[in-house]
């Protein structure tokens, strides 16, 4: 557990959170699998918002370094695959994230920090077939393959 | 006054994640590795997120409009079915994979890194895929 960071995490979360609540009291759900998917055709019709919340998420964490903020912990490849192997995951990955996603209608940020805020069972259910379809994922890459 | 809501709750979102350690592929795989080096932070990320929102949408839902627009566009469905459940796996399965998800995909762009783009090209691809192949009826 030498990786653990728990005040820095919940930190981040407490962020998450702030975010999301700006957002509904804007009238909107802080789902990013559902704001990238409103602007991918057949579109929703309101498409202004969502590119700027999208820009906003990547100057968020360019802004992070700029003003102190530690990213050297970043690591895309933990599974420390060959570089064929880890872009050919990341097509993969990719695929079933954007599949999953549109067809289960959210990911980490809709289902599980907004719809559960929002109490909902139907959030509640997806967060725990991703987590536990990803923690079962994780087991069989490591110990099948060994990563 | 909604773009700048929006714009301002992306960057917050955008700090948010690299501060909580989730834009490091390592970090998420970490937390799903329970029988391995198990790195519990994921659960502090959600945790205090949900811990906020738990509260704050709760006094926001309370009220008729929001804050800063004319109406609330919330998700209508309610009922857990096949879909919910076999999407939200095969989003697990690919999160297993590649260790990203969309938020921190989306952000991780920041840092100009050829993997994160392709991964980002591979889910667009894949959303699009869905909505051709799998259209919501009542969406």
């Amino acid at each position: 557990m030498e990786n653990f960071t728990p005040f820095l995490s919940l930190a981040g979360g407490l962020v998450l959170g702030l975010s999301a609540t700006i957002l509904l009291a804007g009238g909107r759900v802080a789902g990013i699998s559902g704001i990238i998917a409103g602007l991918i055709p057949p579109s929703a019709p309101e498409k202004g918002w969502r590119v700027l919340f999208l820009l906003g998420l990547v100057g968020g964490a360019v802004l992070f370094p700029i003003v102190g903020g530690d990213i050297s912990y970043i690591d895309i490849n933990p599974y420390g695959f060959t570089d064929e192997m880890h872009y050919g995951a990341l097509i993969i990955g990719g695929l079933l994230v954007g599949i999953g996603t549109s067809i289960g209608s959210g990911c980490t940020s809709g289902h599980g920090i907004c719809g559960l805020g929002r109490l909902s069972t139907r959030a509640l259910t997806a967060t725990m077939s991703f987590m536990v379809v990803a923690v079962v994922t994780v087991f069989v890459i490591r110990t099948v393959m060994g990563a | 006054m909604f773009n700048i809501i929006s714009v301002l709750s992306g960057t917050i979102f955008g700090f948010g994640l690299a501060l909580s350690g989730m834009l490091s592929p390592s970090k998420v795989i970490g937390f799903l590795d329970i029988t391995g080096n198990w790195d519990p932070s994921l659960a502090f990320v959600m945790g205090g997120g949900v811990a906020v929102t738990v509260v704050s949408f709760h006094f926001i839902l309370k009220r008729p409009h929001p804050l800063f627009g004319e109406k609330f566009h919330l998700p209508t469905a309610s009922n857990i079915d096949r879909r919910l459940v076999i999407g939200a796996g095969l989003f697990g399965l690919g999160w297993g994979i590649g260790g990203l998800c969309p938020g921190p995909a989306i952000s991780s762009l920041a840092y100009a890194s050829p993997q994160v783009a392709v991964f980002v090209v591979a889910m667009v691809a894949g959303i699009l895929i869905a909505k051709k192949a799998f259209p919501a009826s009542a969406r």
